[in-house]
């Protein structure tokens, strides 16, 4: 019998020995997966009860914490709810935190690795950890002047950056909404605000249209093409391009138009200068056809197209779509079919334009600082990548420069100032139309460059909110 | 069987002091929860605390006089694990605004004053041998009475009966009963069974009428699995089962067998039986969406235990610093998870060293003692309780399908601690005989083991009674 009692033993020891190599297996060397799960609540929950670093600009917390007297000790509150939202996001017991309260998470929590130092010193002085506070690249008078110059009840965005170095001084959409109403801890509450949120149309809480909105580009997408064909090297200044009114497109019986009441009219070929200046649609079709749809696509993967990235929130992929046919081609040239771009890879384009073709990545994140305000860290000029010669970009700006002197850009114009600059009209089928505005000034040292789309406006009201919100943009930027 | 030397020793100042060590644990345990509170050492804590200590100490006294030579380990493990487990109850209790501890320490109470009360009344464990078939009977009512009209179902399990001022399982109990039918039925009856039987290749196979207690035993775990739900409980009864068959005949065929057996009924279940095909798939499958989104059989509790383990991570969060409370049933079949979270892999590490210590010491009482019924009776109880171990914190750690089964001495639950109390005591005799100076005979007043003196000269079993 007590061979057989210990081989029993010997089954327990196994069964012992089996949840012990389990348990390391879960709490080891699964704990870091396990914690980083979507399902798992706990990180944010233990953060509720910690003191959250602030996300600053200029100086001023546009969120903070601020101690409450229920069991997570701390409230997060938004300072300028509405013209924050979407870049702070929300930080919320019951969904979650979005945007920067997201991805910057690590560090206003005091998690991260540049904290080391830090926590060390709490840990012995018996202080409560605080995070560190995220300064924003920001700046508070040209925000509020972008936000201002959205109309209440339009939908529309706003990127205003420096093409040097990639930092981003107004990041504005709209319609937006108020973060506190989402970072209650009362769940019961928050789920209704949420709800209520989310009925607006055209916003949602989770998403920042500047970013991760997907909109139809239109002719500011001329830009690119244009790019492209300098690029080539197949055409130049010189370069003369039939110019009919309206172009057949092979294999249907719709022709592709020129707009009816522009100044296209006025020519039967057109070079590049005069088809940018006018935004004449026919000559870029015929571009896109010669340079056939992998030269097109090559030439927006330069700018940025196709890859998400992170700046440090997430910047959805703009699209340029693939296999296309000649009428499809002929439509994606001028920023229709299914092109589709983020406000802020329309501001990247022109900032490389205005770079010598160079592009920045675009950052919103200035430096951290420790809880004592000390700069822990300070984000440098980053470049992404060459998305032109500097010659083809020199020569694009150039005929910018025209269009906005001569041609649809007019009141964009500024005395005394070269701004560079184009714009676009896209058709949304199903509703009214996506006006856009992208330039920068001053040609011939870019400080600023600006990003406008208005959505869902006809065609009057569209020129109005692009172009001369931009001059204003720009004048404001260099009376700085 | 005389090859197990056992130094005759009383060791109950060992006791004492390793009693110290384990009310330390405990007390102390209990403290760092309540330090959140506004008076963390309130009358509450004093009561507690006291009466722990004082039971613990009454135990140790009865164990001086009545089984002066027990074995000195076993009520210290589990009075760490009992406080353990009274305390990470009371912390979950702190931030549920509930009161189990309350409850939970009653039981505790009332377990302790039963087991000594065993102590009290059988003088010699092979007493209980007389109740080899009265054990059976009241298996039997045990394991029905949930499905009478007193039982009660609870998630999907019908193993409770209601007694008035709360819910008991019996089943619990019925792990005590079968262990002793099971003891006391196979060390009359093998050698019978082992001689018997036809040879095919190294495999003695078993006569077919001497199958009737490993049909008795899969009907038990099956019905348990029909008519009850309780997965978790019937394969503890298979495991204890299993274990003393194999014991006592030390034939790996019989294990084989009974494999065979459950192993068809388990597929047959699977089939049959959703809650358990949802076992299965909540297993494999925890991680998909669907399975843990779903209302029946979600995965959701085990995924919780799971992000509260890794939560703790290698030195745990410390008690009171984690979030258990997230995962349901935190306090009973969850406990595990909950401990890992506050107290680390390193905390359930010890944790876990207690329970092999305890079964360790329960199997050394099985070798140590001289008597087949005692040896099957230590060993069957001592397996139980690793294989229990093993089935709830193998389901916390996605090891296995998690089934619904209490960590022993630890998880909130008057039953199960009942139980568990009551094997200690058994075991304590058990170990009391087996550690016992050699110089008594068969008791007096109880039945001499006359089967076994007729096999003896056959077997190697007749060295027990006559060392």
């Amino acid at each position: 019998m007590n061979q057989a009692i210990r081989s029993s033993w010997l089954v327990a020891l196994a069964m012992f020995t089996l949840v012990l190599g389990a348990l390391t297996f879960v709490q080891f060397f699964e704990a870091e997966a396990l914690a980083d799960n979507d399902w798992n609540n706990r990180s944010l929950l233990q953060d509720f009860g910690k003191n959250r670093g602030s996300i600053l600009v200029d100086g001023r917390a546009i969120a903070e914490s601020v101690p409450s007297d229920d069991e997570f000790n701390y409230q997060r509150v938004y300072n300028e709810p509405n013209l924050y939202a979407h870049l702070t996001g929300f930080y919320s017991l019951a969904n979650g935190a979005t945007q920067l309260e997201s991805v910057m998470a690590d560090e206003l929590s005091g998690a991260s690795d540049d904290l080391f130092y830090d926590r060390i010193v709490q840990l012995f002085s018996g202080a409560q950890v605080k995070g560190a506070s995220v300064e924003l690249t920001i700046d508070p008078e040209i925000q509020q002047l972008a936000w201002d110059l959205i109309p209440d009840g339009q939908q529309g965005s706003i990127v205003v950056m420096e093409p040097g170095t990639g930092n981003v001084l107004a990041m504005v959409s709209k319609p937006s909404y108020d973060p506190n109403l989402l970072a209650g801890h009362d769940t019961g509450v928050v789920m209704e605000n949420l709800e209520e949120l989310s009925s607006v149309p055209g916003l949602s809480p989770y998403f920042n249209p500047a970013t991760q909105s997907l909109v139809a580009p239109g002719s500011v997408f001329k830009l690119v093409v244009a790019a492209a064909a300098l690029e080539s090297g197949d055409f130049d200044a010189d370069s003369e391009i039939p110019n009919p009114a309206v172009l057949d497109l092979p294999g249907t019986d719709a022709g592709l138009p020129n707009f009816i009441n522009g100044g296209c009219a006025a020519r039967a070929t057109a070079d590049l200068e005069f088809a940018l200046e006018q935004s004449c649609n026919t000559p870029f079709a015929q571009i896109a056809w010669e340079l056939g749809e992998e030269t097109v696509l090559e030439q927006a993967q330069d700018f940025g197209f196709g890859e998400k990235f992170f700046v440090p929130v997430e910047v959805a992929a703009s699209q340029f779509p693939a296999e296309l046919s000649q009428p499809a081609l002929a439509q994606s040239a001028i920023g229709q079919f299914d092109v589709r771009v983020t406000p802020l890879q329309m501001a990247m384009v022109n900032a490389a334009i205005a770079n010598d073709g160079v592009l920045m990545k675009p950052n919103l994140v200035k430096a951290l600082r420790a809880p004592d305000l000390e700069r822990i860290s300070a984000s440098e000029p980053e470049v992404l990548r060459e998305s032109m010669s500097a010659d083809s970009a020199n020569q694009l700006t150039e005929w910018m420069v025209n269009v906005v002197n001569n041609g649809t850009a007019r009141a964009a114009a500024i005395p005394g100032v070269e701004v560079a600059g184009k714009t676009g009209t896209a058709e949304v089928s199903g509703q009214g139309d996506n006006a856009w505005f992208t330039g920068f000034a001053p040609a011939d040292d870019p400080q600023v460059v600006v990003s406008i789309v208005m959505q869902n406006v006809d065609i009057a009201t569209g020129a109005q909110l692009t172009s001369p919100s931009a001059r204003q943009l720009i004048e404001a930027v260099l009376n700085k | 069987m005389s090859d197990v030397l056992t130094v005759s020793k009383s060791r109950r100042n060992v006791e004492a002091l390793l009693l110290v060590i384990a009310l330390g644990v405990a007390i102390s345990a209990n403290l760092i929860v309540g330090l959140d509170k506004e008076n963390p050492l309130d009358s509450a804590f004093w009561t507690q605390s006291g009466i722990l200590a004082a039971l613990a100490l009454a135990f140790h006294i009865v164990l001086r006089f009545r089984a002066k030579y027990a074995d000195p380990v076993i009520l210290p493990i589990v009075i760490a694990l009992n406080g353990i487990g009274l305390a990470m109850i009371y912390r979950i209790d702190l931030a549920n605004d509930t009161t189990v501890a309350e409850s939970q320490f009653l039981w505790t109470s009332v377990a302790m004053a039963a087991s000594i009360a065993v102590l009290l009344v059988f003088k010699d464990h092979r007493m209980l041998r007389r109740f080899t078939y009265i054990s059976l009977i009241a298996s039997a009512v045990l394991l029905l009475l949930p499905l009478s009209p007193l039982g009660l179902e609870i998630n999907g399990a019908r193993i409770w009966i209601n007694v008035g001022f709360g819910t008991f399982q019996p089943g619990e109990i019925a792990k005590i009963t079968l262990a002793i039918f099971f003891a006391g039925y196979l060390s009359t009856n093998r050698d019978l069974i082992l001689l018997a039987g036809k040879k095919v290749g190294p495999l003695q196979l078993p006569r077919f009428k001497d199958l009737a207690p490993m049909v008795v035993a899969w009907l038990v775990s099956i019905g348990v699995l029909i008519f009850q739900r309780d997965l978790g409980s019937s394969v503890l009864f298979f495991g204890l089962f299993m274990v003393m068959i194999y014991v006592a005949t030390s034939r790996i065929s019989w294990v084989l067998i009974g494999l065979l057996m459950i192993a068809a009924g388990g597929f047959a279940a699977i089939q049959l039986f959703s809650h358990v095909s949802l076992r299965i798939d909540s297993w494999i499958n925890a991680f998909d969406p669907d399975v843990f989104n779903r209302q029946a059989g979600s995965s959701f509790q085990v995924v919780q235990g799971l992000f509260g383990l890794a939560n703790g991570g290698l030195f745990g969060t410390g008690l009171g610093e984690g979030r258990p409370d997230l995962v349901i049933y935190a306090n009973s079949d969850m406990i595990i998870a909950a401990l890992g979270e506050e107290l680390g892999l390193i905390g359930l590490f010890g944790i876990i060293m207690l329970f092999v210590l305890l079964v360790s010491r329960g199997i050394r009482t099985a070798l140590g003692t001289r008597d087949g019924f005692g040896k099957l009776l230590a060993c069957g109880l001592s397996f139980t309780i690793a294989l229990q171990c093993f089935v709830v914190m193998g389901g916390v750690t996605r090891l296995i399908p998690l089934t619904g089964l209490t960590t022993p001495f630890m998880s909130a639950g008057g039953s199960s601690l009942l139980a568990n109390w009551i094997i200690v005591a058994i075991l304590l005799l058990i170990s009391e005989s087996a550690r016992r100076p050699a110089v008594t005979g068969p008791m007096k007043d109880s039945f001499p083991d006359r089967q076994d003196f007729r096999a003896g000269n056959l077997t190697s079993g007749s060295k027990e009674v006559s060392a």
